[in-house]
């Protein structure tokens, strides 16, 4: 992949020749005897949207999970291999988890709000890694996060109410706006329209193809038609390895794996 | 079945549509039977332990109800200075050793109209008030010594005796042999009872006295105080360890041979049976340990060790039940681990924590066996000062009376098992609302 490092923080351009920000070299995972994740490379680039796409249990969400090393929870997985984001070897003992977290967001496939109020959910983060120093600055970053998200009109005058009172969708905004409050540099969605419906599907897609502008956004998903509708760059995952990885356009129009081709025509999956 | 067919010559058989429909319509009619008689079973179940626990308190409540009133004689005691006081020097020692006893009896002589100079018509006069009347015209002395001299009208427990005609547990139709009061005591008590000088009153001495041969003057006073200081000892120190203990085998601790272990004998230290407890009190606590015996903190470390199972698998389990995308959205958003669990676990898992808790609690405070092992069934008149002092509890307290001898105990026992009861039931209450005040949903 042709890396150009582009300075014009707007550039939106759709063509991925942007620089490099997520780095996976030989990345292997086991859990316990299972071996669920084969040798993948992949360089994942900075503002703009890589979809992962594959039939299920092919891997695509363990590699995603492997990003901001969600996988640390699951006793029985390892991983082996090297991440690297921004020159940072994220499997590197020395770095810090929490650190990480904070860099890399990740919004979940059912929304899952804390049972909280609107505000505590998004003011969490900021709150507990003390970005904030006054009411007034969270106040702020609650809104602008509310904001980015597609948010903020619709709750502006209920703040103060429980999370888990919004619908689906606005529920789904309110993980993100939580998720691009603590102001991380990649944001991993994880099938995050799985369970919407098509509008609220529609509104989270606008969201993505806006919030690609400033931050590095790698998608699961189980529809195809949503990774060529929102990414520039897929991946196909198949039985735990990568089969193909490029430009969405090319993926969708001109295959050369033939399992992408028949996953893509719809033969399996 | 969608296509009606005619029989043919050669089918002299029900085609085999209709015949399955047939047999579906048996079946239908066998599972449906089924299902009714197991929703009777059901209610029959039901109502068989509604009847039980209808018994129970049925007969619970109608023996102990009673307990609550007391007779009680209004005498107009003259505090005479002679019998008192004779020196006029407020001698305390004096105060404390004058004979009540006689100017008790003199009144209530006076009252009925016996004669007091007859020493036989005084004995049987003094048969009708508690054996305690003493301590409680002392006690009006020495609240206010300037009495001392005047006639004052005091409330003093009837007798025993006395009590059960007033409260219908005597029969008055008995020969007196049998019934243990003459013609003459049943006179004064009926003109005492139409002069208003003898009546039943609500029996505050039953929540505040200490342990008392004579059932009139016995009380719960002690046993609560000892329960109250056993349930803080097991507060400050099950709840706790127990969730300590439950929070690090949930969410730290790893999963080996040895975590296992330790689960498994948790699970089975919560079917120990009590008296084990006790005895491991008694031989750690007390022998090893050198606690004192009959002491509230005795029983309250060994009622520790009872809840401590107890707590730690209801947390275990209210923990668990927290949805793990919560504690995802948590890490995802960079809380370490410790900020997840005490800023999302533990609020989400508290109506189960504090359900499992209270529960623990009751069952530790309806418990009886392992304290009678550690000398907890003690005669203790006064008020426990500390955790440390000797005192009782209220089962075991249920418990004496129930092997008590003497006919007034009877109604005691019910009365202290209707206060046990009702503790019990206000915890459970408080579990209950507790749950539902912070039950969220997710």
């Amino acid at each position: 992949m042709l890396k150009m490092p582009t300075l014009d923080i707007h550039d939106t351009s759709t063509d991925a020749r942007t620089e490099t920000k997520v780095a996976a070299t030989d990345v292997n995972v086991y859990y316990g005897e299972k071996h669920a994740l084969q040798s993948v490379s992949v360089n994942i680039p900075d503002r703009a949207v890589m979809a992962f796409i594959g039939p299920s249990g092919c891997g695509k969400s363990t590699f995603l999970r492997c990003i901001n090393r969600m996988n640390d929870t699951i006793p029985i997985a390892r991983v082996t291999g090297k991440i690297i984001i921004d020159n940072q070897d994220i499997y590197d003992p020395s770095l810090d988890v929490v650190q990480l977290r904070a860099r890399v967001g990740m919004v979940f496939q059912k929304p899952n709000p804390f049972p909280k109020s609107i505000y505590e959910n998004v003011a969490y983060g900021p709150r507990i890694h003390g970005l904030c120093h006054s009411k007034t600055d969270l106040d702020e970053v609650v809104q602008s996060s509310l904001e980015k998200a597609g948010l903020w009109n619709e709750v502006k005058d209920r703040v103060n109410e429980p999370g888990t009172g919004l619908s689906g969708g606005q529920q789904q905004r309110l993980c993100i706006a939580r998720a691009i409050a603590v102001n991380p540099e990649v944001i991993l969605m994880d099938e995050p329209c799985s369970a919407l419906d098509p509008i609220a599907t529609a509104r989270i897609e606008e969201l993505i193809d806006e919030l690609r502008k400033n931050f590095c956004i790698i998608i699961v998903t189980h529809s195809m038609q949503q990774a060529a509708r929102v990414s520039q760059r897929t991946a196909f995952f198949h039985l735990g390895t990568l089969v193909e990885e490029g430009p969405t356009t090319e993926i969708f129009t001109n295959p050369k794996d033939k399992r992408t081709q028949d996953y893509i025509t719809g033969r399996f999956g | 079945m969608a296509v009606e067919t005619v029989p043919g010559p050669m089918s002299g058989h029900l085609d085999p549509g209709a015949a399955s429909s047939a047999q579906i319509k048996k079946s239908i009619g066998r599972r449906y039977a089924a299902e009714r008689r197991f929703r009777m079973y059901g209610v029959l179940a039901i109502l068989f332990g509604l009847a039980f626990l209808a018994v129970l308190f049925g007969s619970i409540v109608s023996k102990g109800y009673t307990a609550f009133v007391q007779s009680s004689f209004l005498l107009k005691v003259n505090l005479d200075r002679a019998v008192i006081d004779p020196s006029g020097q407020r001698d305390h020692n004096a105060i404390m050793t004058a004979d009540y006893t006689k100017l008790a009896r003199k009144a209530l002589a006076a009252q009925v109209g016996a004669d007091p100079a007859n020493r036989p018509q005084m004995r049987d006069v003094g048969q009708l008030l508690s054996r305690d009347v003493d301590v409680e015209i002392r006690k009006v002395v020495l609240a206010d010594p300037s009495l001392i001299g005047k006639t004052v009208p005091v409330w003093v427990l009837a007798s025993g005796r006395v009590d059960m005609l007033l409260k219908d547990q005597l029969d008055r139709n008995l020969p007196p042999e049998t019934r243990k009061i003459s013609n003459q005591q049943l006179a004064w008590i009926d003109k005492a009872h139409a002069d208003g000088d003898l009546a039943l009153r609500f029996n505050w001495g039953l929540f505040t006295n200490g342990a008392s041969s004579n059932p009139e003057t016995a009380g719960v006073g002690v046993a609560l105080i000892g329960s109250a200081f056993m349930m803080m000892t097991v507060l400050l120190l099950a709840v706790p360890l127990g969730v300590a203990a439950a929070v690090y085998l949930q969410e730290f601790a790893p999963k080996n041979f040895w975590t296992d272990l330790i689960e498994v004998n948790i699970n089975n230290l919560a079917a120990v049976p009590s008296i084990v407890f006790g005895l491991l009190g008694l031989a750690i606590f007390i022998n090893f340990a050198g606690l004192p015996r009959s002491a509230s903190i005795v029983g309250g470390l060994v009622l520790t060790l009872m809840t401590l199972p107890t707590i730690i698998i209801a947390t275990r389990a209210a923990i668990g039940a927290v949805p793990p995308s919560i504690r995802e959205a948590a890490l995802g958003v960079g809380a370490s681990k410790m900020q997840t669990i005490s800023h999302h676990v533990l609020p989400l898992a508290l109506p189960g924590i504090l359900t499992g808790t209270i529960i623990g609690l009751a069952k530790a405070l309806g418990e009886t066996a392992p304290l009678l092992m550690i000398g907890m069934v003690a005669f203790v008149v006064e008020y426990p000062t500390s955790p440390l002092s000797p005192s009782t509890a209220l089962p075991v307290q249920i418990y004496m009376w129930a092997t008590s001898a003497e006919r007034g105990f009877v109604e005691r026992t019910s009365g202290a098992a209707l206060i046990l009861l009702a503790l019990l039931i206000c915890m459970n209450l408080i579990a209950v609302i507790l749950r539902r005040k912070y039950e969220r949903r997710w």
